[in-house]
């Protein structure tokens, strides 16, 4: 069976790209938290250097992904396998994005008077990073349950960003001098929140690509 | 075997390409089970087959899945030592019923073989054959029209409607295949059976096989049989996998070919069988 010898080399290697993403992903979520919260501008800068390479680790997968469409014509398993690193791969370039994007906040929010309190957005950080890592081991086992219980975590950072959100805000109308600061952590609230949005996406996918159900826009 | 159940319960409707449940069963096969001499060929087969759709055949060879093509006009009679177990109900007619009409049940059945085999006649002559033996048409103007529908049916009327008296053979090969799909339309049956229609032909040539395929299926109810799996994937509406001489697993092709049930069924689909 040397032809499937060769879709499984292909498969394998579309994996090993597919979960070199997500690691770079992680790395940078967690790098640009550090960032933030040790107000280590140099760790920001780092992030923001690495995102053309993640960039263009997205294009690698779609590369490979497009090559085993159009020469492997993949079926069943395999084409639930391809279709979910594909609508992956952008998922993960795009919580890169938001780690980029923490990071230029981190620069500017360095420049001026620490905040009283990081906590918030520590844990946000903490749960967006870790709900990541657990999706990444879910689509690497094809596990559909473990899936299920990580989309379950989103709504932790759902509550944290709302909590955050009033926080700020009420801190704005109190003090409007902090109004420029507390406006860019509102941002980087928003980032984590919508990092939470894009890993439960990733869950959707492994549910798909282990039990060929379409769950997302039902939870 | 399964029942046509969709991917998902969406919340939304999702269009599928077979809604077989709308359909009524033009043909049903119970426990049917046929035999070379001793040797079972296939093992207690049931499958419903519907109207205007067409349904594909696929397995490994030897699987039995041209045997079962065979089964349902009869031409495994004329092998001799061979022996059918089982009922096979055509618009709720038994057609291995005694005193059963092989002649009226081939004409409601035609057949279209892998390798073409036109007449030795003119391209005219090969469409009009079934006609003018089974005195289908009172008249020349009826008959010529008759073969010019069954040539456009076929898609071949505007590459041959100037050369009606040249020989079949004089056509390409896929024009040939085209023929007797013609040939087999001339006589107006109800059902077409395929058995790899255009594993001879080149991609030109079977995509217009194919699309043919597709367009005949508003009037007639298809089964094929293909060993090139794309090519289910592409024209049917239903697949059923075989293996062994046994039916494993008949459901709609999308399901088939993105989430079977059966594992053996997708060790085959996706290549690993074996």
């Amino acid at each position: 069976m040397e032809v499937h010898r060769h879709l499984d080399e292909e498969l394998d290697a579309l994996r090993a790209s597919v979960l070199r993403l997500g690691g770079e992903a992680e790395a940078a979520l967690i790098r640009t938290m550090r960032a933030l919260t040790e107000r280590d501008s140099e760790a920001a800068r780092e992030v923001l250097e690495h995102d053309d390479e993640i960039d263009q680790l997205e294009v690698e997968v779609d590369r490979q992904c497009i090559d085993i469409f159009a020469l492997r014509q993949p079926a069943a398993r395999d084409l639930r396998f391809v279709m979910a690193v594909a609508k992956m791969a952008p998922v993960l370039e795009r919580i890169a994005d938001h780690a980029s994007n923490i990071a230029r906040g981190a620069i500017d929010l360095n420049k001026e008077p620490e905040p009283k309190d990081y906590s918030g957005l520590r844990r946000m950080g903490e749960i967006a990073s870790s709900m990541l890592g657990a999706s990444l081991d879910a689509f690497t086992k094809n596990d559909a349950t473990a899936a299920r219980e990580v989309i379950k975590r989103d709504a932790e950072i759902n509550d944290l960003y709302n909590q955050i959100f009033h926080e700020l805000i009420e801190m704005m109308t109190e003090e409007p001098s902090t109004a420029t600061r507390n406006a860019r952590l509102l941002f980087v609230a928003k980032h984590l929140e919508r990092v939470g949005d894009y890993v439960t996406d990733i869950c959707e996918l492994t549910v798909y690509m282990a039990e060929a159900a379409i769950i997302k826009h039902r939870h | 075997m399964s029942t046509f159940t969709p991917l998902t319960t969406p919340k939304f409707a999702i269009p599928s390409r077979a809604s077989s449940a709308e359909r009524a069963t033009k043909i049903a096969v119970a426990s049917l089970s046929f035999y070379y001499g001793r040797t079972p060929a296939l093992q207690n087969i049931s499958i419903n087959i519907p109207e205007q759709m067409v349904m594909a055949f696929i397995g490994p060879s030897g699987c039995g899945k041209t045997t079962f093509l065979r089964t349902l006009n009869r031409m495994n009679d004329v092998i001799p030592g061979t022996r059918v177990e089982g009922t096979v109900l055509m618009d709720g007619q038994d057609i291995y019923a005694p005193g059963s009409d092989v002649v009226h049940l081939r004409r409601k059945v035609g057949m279209v073989f892998q390798k073409s085999n036109p007449f030795p006649k003119s391209i005219f002559d090969n469409v009009a054959y079934g006609l003018r033996i089974n005195r289908l048409s009172t008249s020349k103007t009826e008959l010529d029209g008759r073969v010019e529908q069954a040539l456009q049916d076929a898609a071949l009327w505007s590459e041959v409607k100037d050369r009606l008296k040249s020989s079949a053979l004089s056509l390409s090969g896929g024009q040939q295949q085209r023929l007797c799909i013609a040939r087999a339309l001339a006589i107006r049956p109800e059902v077409i059976l395929m058995d790899e229609p255009a594993s001879a032909l080149d991609p030109i040539a079977t995509s217009k096989i194919e699309e043919l395929i597709v367009d005949l299926k508003r009037q007639y109810t298809i089964v094929i049989v293909t060993h090139n799996m794309q090519q289910a994937a592409r024209v049917s509406d239903l697949t059923a996998f075989f293996l062994l001489g046994k039916l494993i697993e008949v459901n709609t092709t999308e399901k088939i070919f993105t989430a079977p049930v059966e594992k053996v069924t997708e060790d085959y689909i996706t290549g690993r069988f074996g």
